[in-house]
């Protein structure tokens, strides 16, 4: 069942390959015009990389998640999804995962190509890959909850954007965090055991409440 | 309860197998409410829905292996094939069905040589179809349908009428909302009007 889901959203997005390529796109586009607007100082450049990362990476999944439930309450397919005789939370994981897999490992796999224009080493760069790996996890996972309440409402983007970011500061935190101590020549250790922790802690909570929000939300 | 208003109360009945309810009333009289209450969708202000002696909250996942619940929204992926979507939804509902079998069924639906371009190039009687195909292999007992009619030429409906006459000589209940007259044989049908 778990994976006929994941199936579905694959070739759904497939189909759609449109709504991917734009976000993948906005995300190339919005870390792009960083290094364009302040010029060549590379000091300056490498210090802000990894911030300006990780927030075009929170706000390229703001654009992908609203589709999340959205497509499928339209159609009336989420109602079949909760009628489903499997435990709802399982239901959501999957889709979280699809999630992960279409709308943010493309952006975790662009983003060291992306850091060359800020002039990071071999090893941040490295980093950034790793951290975005470990932490974009959460944006699925917590952005599904925030998805899953806005479901059926009217301008449930701006709405998304409103609830979730907030939730994304820890993960903005530890992550751009990491990739900044190691270009400081620290350890970037801490931050990847929290972010790890925060991955485990939202993959242990967010799918039970996404599923419980879904309830409200067809009510 | 939709909002602050009342649509019915003291409303109490109970289904045996091989029974056909055709729930009719005027628009916003309830029916798609109470059908959506029927299929745990939504849960009623007061009172309960028993399966087989047991409240259907307390037999939560369980309870959606004996229901099918048609809404008067397709269910249906529009970038979907009509083979892909009757596969997986079969296959989340618990039932895994070959491409062969999908492509039979879809046949037997009117859908001979459109069963693998998406379902958003078909016309909405044919998508309704689409949908419709799910009845013929769900397995279920109890089948809710919420103005499956709506769209469907004469060949669709005699075929949905030949379908719900099957599913009732095999002990299943159907409880179907609708506007048209519904003739079926043998089965024993039950009227339940709702009134605003």
């Amino acid at each position: 069942m778990f994976s006929w889901i994941v199936w579905r959203e694959l070739i759904l997005a497939w189909r759609r390959r449109a709504d991917v390529l734009s976000t993948v796109f906005f995300f190339v586009i919005v870390v792009s015009l960083f290094p364009l607007g302040i010029g060549p100082e590379a000091q300056l450049l490498r210090s802000i990389a990894p911030g300006v990362v990780w927030v075009a990476a929170l706000l390229a999944s703001m654009l992908s998640l609203g589709r999340l439930f959205a497509n499928d309450y339209q159609d009336g397919t989420l109602e079949q999804l909760l009628l489903t005789p499997q435990p709802l939370y399982l239901v959501v994981l999957a889709k979280t995962l699809a999630h992960w897999l279409i709308a943010e490992i493309p952006l975790v796999l662009i983003a060291p190509l992306l850091g060359i224009q800020f002039d990071l080493s071999q090893d941040t760069l490295r980093l950034l890959f790793v951290t975005l790996l470990l932490g974009t996890p959460v944006l699925s996972l917590i952005g599904s909850v925030g998805a899953a309440l806005t479901v059926g409402l009217r301008n449930s983007g701006v709405l998304i954007s409103i609830l979730v970011l907030p939730l994304y500061i820890p993960v903005l935190i530890f992550g751009a965090g990491g990739v900044e101590a190691s270009i400081m020549g620290t350890s970037p250790q801490s931050h990847i055991y929290l972010l790890a922790a925060i991955t485990v802690l939202s993959l242990t909570f967010a799918p039970w409440a996404a599923a419980a929000a879904l309830r409200i939300s067809l009510e | 309860m939709r909002g602050d208003r009342r649509l019915f109360s003291g409303l109490n009945f109970s289904l045996s197998p091989g029974t056909f309810v055709q729930l009719t009333g005027p628009n916003g009289s309830g029916k798609t409410s109470l059908l959506r209450i029927l299929c745990g969708l939504l849960a009623p202000a007061e009172g309960e829905v028993r399966w087989q002696g047991a409240n259907i909250r307390s037999l939560a996942e369980e309870y959606f292996t004996f229901t099918t619940y048609l809404g008067h929204r397709h269910g249906i992926k529009d970038e979907l094939t009509g083979i892909e979507n009757l596969r997986i939804s079969n296959a989340l509902n618990g039932t895994e069905i070959s491409e062969q079998s999908a492509r039979s069924v879809l046949e037997m639906m009117g859908l001979a040589g459109r069963e693998a371009i998406p379902v958003r190039l078909l016309s909405e009687g044919q998508r309704r179809r689409v949908a419709l195909a799910r009845l013929v292999v769900c397995g279920t007992t109890l089948w809710l349908l919420d103005e499956i009619l709506a769209s469907l030429d004469k060949s669709a409906i005699a075929l949905i009428r030949s379908l719900i006459e099957e599913h009732l000589a095999k002990g299943g209940i159907a409880v179907v909302a609708t506007h048209q007259e519904f003739e079926l044989k043998s089965a024993s049908i039950q009227r339940l009007e709702l009134a605003t």
